[in-house]
């Protein structure tokens, strides 16, 4: 099934550092992984809705907020969504801690490609 | 199943039309909407091209609504395409490259084009409008290429542009056919105010000519004037007015006069046919500036979608000039007749200048130069008709005879009317920002400019907004709450380097809650000046914070549009040697390096590294990080001196070398940029450096202050010094002071200009002490620095962090 989720493992929690993004590829979909000063994880598409495109795992992290590094948008971790006055929205995907494991929630049509 | 819809077509895909769009689908009009403009852009703010020439926005910055917004909200667009004409028969729309469309409505608004002077030789190369971006690329291509330009005609739009190209490094000079600059807006006291203003500026004047002739062969060098007298010009912007778009409507066989003829409710001679905007004429009158357009667009919108509007009866307008430090501002009527009474107060020593007119004691017109405080306020009472009253008059001449003038600021807003435009720049009524207040419980001219955009543009809406502000919170509101350096915090750079030492906080995170952060880990712009003041502060203690640096410092590489990254290896003083270079190629081979690109500071950038390589680079080069991206002294720009050259009086390559080992690494307020000369000939352009040397018989001269980026500026002297050992001291102690004095981010061209020339000399030439004090500081914050590939290759878990992408 196409649609099916599956939970995939990206990697223990200290290969993420406090607030600096990670990109994950994961198929043909890259993704940036952040984790927050509160020990959270988020995971988002690693591509702008910027007009210009450009990545996003590079951003300055503040709270569940990512600053993005190349035009400053101001987009929420949580929904993906761009700040006012900007606007358009970041895919996002589950994570979840597995023990030490971080793992991301995707759709297997991402592997095939 | 799905509904047929009106199909509306709207003709122009600029600020009217489409702002009249937006407003119909904030009303949830059922519309299936297509869009044609004959400019390939998307919509953008027109009025903003005039940042964009001046340097401080880029056109992306200025687009309005992008490709997406057409696309989420089913908007057809067709960039490119003129539309030639309406066919009433066939109720279709016709375009030039053949298309038919049919319509149930149309709007036309089709703006204005420059108008050219009908003069022989207008249309050589070289001479453009000021219109759209188009025009405003030629100018900013014009700037690199020549250095002598002339802006014909002395309006608003004539000085932005002028202003604009001066910013760009060109000699400027503004043709003007009468005695006073902007005369359909001011008097004569405010005019030449104005133009002694901008002349301090750089622009310079040909006032009372008429210009008859361009001259040039293909490409324009020249003028000529009615009275025999030329200007010799390599570029020619015509800014003398505009001409309403009215083609399209007079090949259709609606109505026009100077522009397309509507009613109240915008409608033309042809049924179903609506303008706004600049192309309209509506009682007898086109507007030139966005409020009154917006003004129609929103009577027009509710006549579309059926809502029940006043009619449109016509706007007052207010101008504001965007030139940065010339604030001037007119309203309503300005040149007085026998029937006005005039008020005015003029004050020569603080240049500033008022005037109100009445008639028959009716507030008809208002006129401010220097100090544009009160524009809000008179617009309203010009607008309105008010009466003139002793409370008025003590409130807005600010004689405060009366006391408690400021307790009265909400008057005029609490009598506005929901639906009038507030924020002429961004169509954002009063409504709009009442409920943006009420409903989100914001407080500040920043948080209504995030929701809203009001304020976004020119900024001139900004006392209304505030007035707004405090009408809606009464007591809750804080008199124009203090800026602080981000929208985290109200406290002001000095006030946070104050609070560091005096509580000894130690990281950003500390400083945030401390010193009570709204936003409690604090912004992009807020946290890497923290981060940067406390290294400044502790030089030995602080622990830099990487996830408080931008991305290029945090990599110590530049990351490019693309997401790949450059590397610069450094090379002291411009200098390589044949086996660097030999290096240099076989790694850029390796790593399959896009470009390899002579800087302007003489060295190479390796364009286009994949991120995952960046650190491979590196290794292999085992060359030091040439701080290409960093807020730190970027290179020592020399020329070859004495070493070769046969007017060299110094070596000017040994000296930039060692600077540059010297000051390399430590971090800095902003970029730094120094170069060494040999001799005045001045081969290393000096003049636009943050510290420029220049070396002479007898010993070194220094300037400080200049910038080649977006603000230009001219180095200024500094002081001379005979021996090496002085200069050393000197440099040390530029440096160290503006280091502790300099906000984040301030280049030295602004902190020379915010600080004085003379006190910093005062406080280095003149006092020995302070200067060896300075000196010793700047040694110990340089003692603890470290090159940051050495340590990011040594630091296995980090680099692999930052570095390589994990897999699934
Ligand atoms: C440099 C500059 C600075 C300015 N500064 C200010 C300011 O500070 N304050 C202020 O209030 N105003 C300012 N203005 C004026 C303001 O920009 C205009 O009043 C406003 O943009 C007019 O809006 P409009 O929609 O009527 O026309 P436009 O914005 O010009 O839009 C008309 C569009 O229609 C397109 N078009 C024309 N004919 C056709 C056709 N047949 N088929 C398809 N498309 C067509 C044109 O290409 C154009 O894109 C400034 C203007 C300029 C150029
Ligand atoms: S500045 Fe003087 S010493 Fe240096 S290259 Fe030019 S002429 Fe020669
Ligand atoms: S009126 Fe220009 S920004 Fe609001």
């Amino acid at each position: 099934m196409d649609s099916a989720k599956q939970e995939y493992a990206v990697g223990p929690v200290q290969s993420f550092l406090p607030q600096i993004g990670r990109v994950v590829t994961a198929g043909n979909l890259e993704l940036a992984i952040f984790r927050t000063s509160d020990g959270a994880f988020y995971a988002v598409e690693n591509s702008s809705p910027h007009p210009k495109g450009g990545p996003l795992a590079e951003g300055i992290v503040s709270g569940h907020y990512l600053y993005d590094p190349l035009y400053d948008w101001k987009i929420d971790l949580r929904s993906g969504e761009v700040q006012a006055p900007d606007h358009g929205t970041v895919a996002t995907f589950p994570v979840s801690l597995d023990g030490d494991i971080v793992k991301v929630s995707l759709q297997q049509a991402v592997f095939q490609s | 199943m799905t509904v047929e819809r009106e199909k509306l077509v709207l003709i122009g895909n600029g600020m009217a039309g489409v702002g009249t769009i937006e407003q119909i689908l904030k009303l949830g009009g059922a519309y299936d909407i297509t869009i044609f403009g004959s400019e390939p852009h998307p919509n953008y703010n027109r009025i903003m091209l005039s940042y964009v020439l001046e340097g401080s926005k880029s056109i992306e910055d200025i687009i309005l609504n992008d490709r997406q917004w057409y696309e989420d909200n089913n908007i057809t667009l067709h960039t490119g395409t003129t539309v030639v004409r309406i066919d009433e028969a066939s109720r279709q729309i016709v375009t030039d490259n053949g298309m038919s469309v049919p319509y149930d409505k149309v709007i036309i608004a089709t703006g204005s084009n420059s108008f050219i002077l009908p003069v022989p030789g207008s249309t050589k190369d070289g001479v453009v409008g000021f219109r759209d971006i188009a025009d405003c690329d030629a100018m900013l291509a014009a700037a690199q290429q020549y250095r002598t330009a002339a802006v014909i005609g002395g309006g608003l739009l004539g000085l932005e542009a002028a202003k604009g190209l001066v910013n760009l490094g060109m000699d400027v000079t503004v043709v003007h056919l009468l005695e006073d600059l902007m005369e359909r807006q001011l008097d004569h006291t405010a005019s030449s105010m104005l133009q002694a203003e901008l002349e301090r500026q750089g622009v310079k004047f040909a006032m009372g000519k008429q210009t008859v002739e361009l001259t040039g062969e293909e490409r324009v060098n020249g003028l000529r004037f009615s009275d025999g007298t030329e200007l010799q010009s390599d570029f020619v912007v015509m800014a003398v007015g505009i001409k309403p778009n009215v083609q399209l409507a007079k090949d259709s066989g609606i109505t026009v006069n100077r522009g397309i003829v509507v009613n109240d409710y915008l409608q033309t001679s042809m049924a179903n046919v609506y303008s706004v905007g600049e192309c309209t004429e509506h009682r007898g009158t086109c507007y030139g500036l966005v409020a009154p357009l917006f003004e129609q667009g929103m009577v027009l919108a509710k006549h579309l979608c059926g809502a029940s509007t006043q009619p449109y009866e016509g706007s007052v307008v207010a101008t504001k000039l965007k030139i940065s430090g010339v604030d001037v501002f007119s309203a309503g009527d300005f040149t007085e007749t026998a029937e006005h009474t005039v008020i005015s107060a003029k004050d020569e020593w603080k240049r500033t200048y008022k005037k109100i007119l009445l008639r028959n004691n009716i507030i008809v017109g208002a006129v401010l130069f220097g100090d544009v405080t009160e524009s809000a306020s008179l617009q309203k009472l010009v607008k309105q008709g008010t009466e003139m009253t002793d409370e008025i008059y003590g409130e807005v001449m600010g004689t405060g005879c009366c006391g408690g003038g400021s307790a009265k600021k909400g008057l005029s807003v609490e009598t506005m009317a929901d639906e009038e435009i507030v924020c002429g720049c961004n169509g954002v009524t009063k409504k709009a920002i009442v409920d943006a207040v009420t409903e989100n419980g914001f407080t500040t001219v920043d948080e209504i400019k995030a929701c809203t955009g009001a304020t976004r543009s020119c900024g001139g809406c900004k006392p209304v907004v505030e007035q707004i502000l405090q009408f809606v919170l009464g007591d809750s509101f804080q008199e124009s709450a203090k800026q602080g350096i981000c929208g985290c915090t109200t406290l002001s750079r000095d006030e946070i380097v104050a609070e560091i030492t005096a509580k000894g906080l130690k990281t950003t995170k500390e400083v945030m809650n401390v010193l009570g952060w709204k936003q409690a880990e604090g912004c992009s712009k807020c946290r890497p000046a923290v981060n940067y003041y406390l290294g400044m502060i502790y030089p030995d203690t602080h622990e830099d914070e990487k996830e408080s640096r931008f991305v290029n410092e945090r990599m110590s590489a530049n990351i490019q549009k693309d997401g790949t990254f450059t590397v610069i290896p450094r090379m002291y003083g411009g200098v390589t040697t044949p086996e660097d270079l030999r290096r240099i190629a076989d790694v850029s081979l390796k790593y399959n390096v896009k470009v390899v690109k002579v800087t302007g500071g003489q060295r190479l950038d390796l364009v286009g590294i994949q991120k995952e390589d960046v650190p491979k680079v590196w290794e292999e080069l085992d060359m030091p990080s040439g701080y290409g991206y960093a807020k730190s002294l970027r290179t020592v720009k020399t020329c070859v001196g004495s070493q070769f050259c046969r007017f060299g009086t110094q070596d000017s390559m040994g000296m930039g070398a060692f600077i540059e080992r010297k000051y390399e690494r430590l971090d800095l307020p902003a970029k730094f940029k120094i170069a060494v000369n040999g001799c005045p000939r001045n081969c290393a352009e000096s003049c636009t450096k943050d510290i420029g040397i220049v070396g002479n018989d007898g010993g070194w001269e220094v300037f400080i202050g200049g910038n080649g980026g977006i603000k230009p500026r001219i180095a200024d002297a500094f002081c001379k010094v005979k021996t090496d050992d002085e200069l050393i001291e000197i440099c040390s102690a530029v440096i160290q002071y503006y280091r502790e004095t300099g906000n984040y981010l301030e280049r030295t061209s602004e902190w020379v200009e915010r600080m004085g020339l003379e006190n910093i000399q005062n406080v280095i030439l003149n006092n020995e002490d302070n200067r060896k004090e300075l000196a010793a500081r700047i040694d110990f914050a340089l003692a603890q620095v470290t090159d940051p590939w050495k340590k990011m290759l040594n630091d296995d878990s980090t680099r692999t962090a930052l570095f390589e992408k994990a897999r699934v």
